[in-house]
């Protein structure tokens, strides 16, 4: 699919208003590429001028920072800082709250500012500015906070805001917003096996949404969808019960 | 001067010498941790709206409205209740009796009756939460580390409430009967709403003198049960109480999700990349970072600890403790408070052996500089904990007075992989594929080969 390259536009001396930061997951997990995929539609119907690093992007560092190993974090970050300095990056989109958090949050005191969006940011700016228009079904969809959009960064009303233009019964877990319960993949959970317990982090979550008898559970991370994905399988609803990105929902919204 | 006066002063002047020692030392145990960021200027609203909102207004309490409405009433007693503690000690010191009452006139009843009105709330509170903790027994004050001196601290604080209450009372009615037999020695106030009924009521037909030693004994009461509070304060968990205003200050005003950069690595790292051309300046000792006890975490760091009331809403949140996971954020506060107790209990004892070997190769005193034993951080909390956190915010989000256990966490996970070469083997295979591949997963395909996949 036709996907810009920041360089290539570069070098025909242009410059992207926007620079969409795909992530780790974004590119190589088969399940989020999907989320990718669909958000490169969006851009790609509405004529957002935006273009992707490709190959020159490299892991923001999040996992390994969180992890404890601040050299590993400092090298990838200081080299991905260099690459957006020098094709003058103003403005960022990221489809995964990890890349969005340490980008705007955490680039600055090593030399990189720029105005970061999460994706859920953007398409609701976009449904404000009446660039998107979307028809609301009536599914019964629950949305569940991603930390790092979330308490991390205190924007619980975008996912939501658009979530609302794609169905007309949205529903709450017990624990959302300041309250939302980690899907369990945070601080480099997602690399690790998990410490001695009596349940996993994601089944608890799980448990919590098939609650709400949803058909589906709307999310705004990568991370999220694997944990969430995950727990279904464990409870044997991966049938009945499905995982979307919001972006992927308005993809299929939007008949793209 | 009476007998009295005098007995005041010296236990007014006793009390005020042990606290200045009892406090030094917690002050003293929180300048163990290294120094903070100097705060920024334009942060100072938020920082004083925090103070006025989260400290004083209580804000995050009403997230739990039952247990928030139970400790305002408490709390907005514990205010009102500050003037008739000036009162007593003004009338202490001059060996006079109620000396407010002529300047207040009218009002002096007023403010009687509503400091009565809320003790009354106040005292049905302290019930209640006596009744949480050790009959109904709230989940959140079960778990183990709550198990010995914890649970007991809760439980005498709350004895303490009710002997205050009790004095109170006692003053009031034995007074309001007083000031009807004798008033020539009773200065007369006007009726008090609670006291000046149930006074008379209960106390009626008691002999005179017994009243005087009421009256004396519900006022000796409240005061020596205050000054026991002030001296208890510095070991308990009830240290809140003061320290809650200047922690919400002292606290990060950034969004919860930045971790502190280390500066300190910056610089290695920039000279492994050629980002810089000086690389003489490289210090030849190995450096340590991170935190592998409490001189390595900041004194804020330290005062959350002495700030925590254990009241466990971070515990009862946090998704690894939920899960059956031993990580409890309320713990590592607890350890990282009896760690530095530790330390400063050792300094207080000025055994020698507590120095470093350059300190006791030079033959230097002992101080919190040259302070070493062979204990850590490490030994009250165990990698197990550290390596259950998800970094997800909600023990952070969850303190009423805004503490941080989060950042302790990653400082001391920090340690455990930088310093130590440490941590869970599970992260081996990332940290190398990070480090070659620039990627999470160890993946031959290029980053963007996913834009070759047509449409699905």
């Amino acid at each position: 699919m036709e996907v810009p390259r920041y360089s290539e536009r570069v070098a025909k001396g242009e410059s992207p208003e926007i620079l969409f930061w795909v992530g780790c997951a974004g590119s190589y997990d088969p399940r989020a590429q999907r989320v990718t995929v669909a958000f490169v539609k969006i851009l790609n119907s509405l004529d957002i001028d935006y273009a992707i690093l490709g190959k020159e992007e490299q892991c923001t560092g999040d996992p390994a920072r969180r992890a404890g190993n601040e050299f590993v974090f400092q090298m990838l970050a200081l080299q991905n800082i260099e690459t957006l300095n020098t094709y003058g990056v103003k403005k960022i989109v990221t489809t995964c709250p990890h890349c969005f958090n340490v980008i705007k949050n955490e680039y600055p005191a090593l030399g990189g500012e720029y105005e970061v969006l999460h994706h859920t940011q953007l398409l609701q700016s976009l449904i404000q500015e009446e660039r998107l228009s979307l028809e609301a079904g009536t599914d019964k969809i629950v949305y569940h906070d991603s930390c790092f959009l979330g308490r991390a960064n205190g924007e619980f009303a975008a996912p939501r805001d658009v979530l609302n233009q794609l169905t007309t019964d949205m529903v709450e877990m017990g624990r959302n917003r300041e309250k939302g319960l980690c899907c369990g993949a945070g601080g480099a959970q997602m690399f690790k096996e998990d410490e001695p317990g009596d349940k996993r982090i994601n089944v608890e979550r799980t448990e919590e949404a098939i609650a709400t008898n949803a058909s589906a559970i709307a999310v705004n991370c990568p991370f999220c969808l694997t944990m969430l994905s995950d727990g279904l399988k464990a409870k044997d609803k991966q049938e009945e019960i499905m995982v979307y990105d919001l972006s992927e929902l308005i993809v299929n919204n939007m008949q793209l | 001067m009476s007998i009295q006066q005098i007995a005041f002063l010296i236990v007014l002047i006793v009390t005020a010498s042990l606290a200045s020692k009892l406090y030094g030392r917690v002050i003293r145990n929180i300048r163990l941790g290294k120094d903070i960021e100097p705060l920024r200027e334009q942060d100072e609203g938020r920082r004083w709206l925090n103070v006025f909102l989260v400290a004083l207004g209580q804000k995050k309490m009403f997230k739990r409205i039952i247990p928030a409405l139970l400790h305002a009433a408490i709390y907005v007693a514990f205010l009102f209740t500050q003037i008739e503690l000036i009162e007593i000690i003004a009338d202490g010191l001059t060996g006079k009796h109620r000396v407010f009452a002529p300047f207040l006139g009218n009002l002096y009843p007023v403010i009687i009756s509503a400091i009565e009105l809320l003790s009354l709330a106040a005292f049905a509170a302290t019930l209640a939460f006596i009744w949480r903790r050790n009959v109904a027994k709230v989940a959140r004050f079960q778990q183990s580390e709550m198990r010995g001196w914890p649970s007991w601290d809760a439980n005498i604080i709350l004895f303490g409430e009710i002997l205050l209450i009790i004095g109170i009372f006692t003053m009031n009615m034995a007074d309001s009967v007083l000031q009807i037999i004798d008033p020539s020695h009773y200065v007369q106030t006007g009726t008090f709403l609670i006291s000046g009924h149930l006074g008379p009521a209960l106390m009626g037909s008691w002999d005179p003198d017994l009243l005087g030693v009421m009256e004396r004994f519900g006022w000796w009461l409240h005061f020596l049960v205050v000054c026991g509070f002030l001296l208890y304060l510095p070991i308990s968990k009830h240290l809140h109480i003061l320290f809650a205003f200047p922690n919400t200050w002292f606290a990060s005003v950034s969004p919860k999700g930045q971790m502190k950069n280390m500066p300190e690595v910056m610089v290695e790292v920039k000279s492994m990349l050629g980002l810089t051309e000086d690389t003489g300046s490289m210090s030849e000792d190995i450096p340590e970072f991170g935190a592998q006890d409490v001189q390595d975490l900041t004194w804020k760091n330290i005062m959350d600890a002495y700030t925590c009331t254990e009241c466990g809403r971070c515990t009862s949140v946090c998704p690894a403790h939920i899960t059956g996971k031993k990580l409890s954020p309320r713990k590592i506060m607890m350890d990282v408070r009896d760690r530095a107790t530790e330390i400063g209990k050792n300094l207080d004892s000025g055994n020698l052996t507590f120095r470093n070997e350059e300190a006791r190769k030079n033959n230097h005193p002992l101080t919190s500089q040259n302070y070493a034993d062979d204990r850590s951080l490490f030994d009250y909390i165990t990698r197990e904990e550290l390596h259950a956190c998800t970094s997800c915010n909600a023990c952070v989000e969850a303190c009423p007075v805004l503490i941080n256990p989060l950042d302790i966490i990653l400082q001391m996970r920090r340690y455990e992989i930088l310093t130590e070469s440490a941590g869970p083997t599970d992260w081996l295979p990332m940290f190398n594929s990070l480090e070659n591949n620039g990627a999470v997963w160890a993946m031959s395909a290029d980053r963007d080969a996913w834009t070759a996949t047509d449409s699905q």
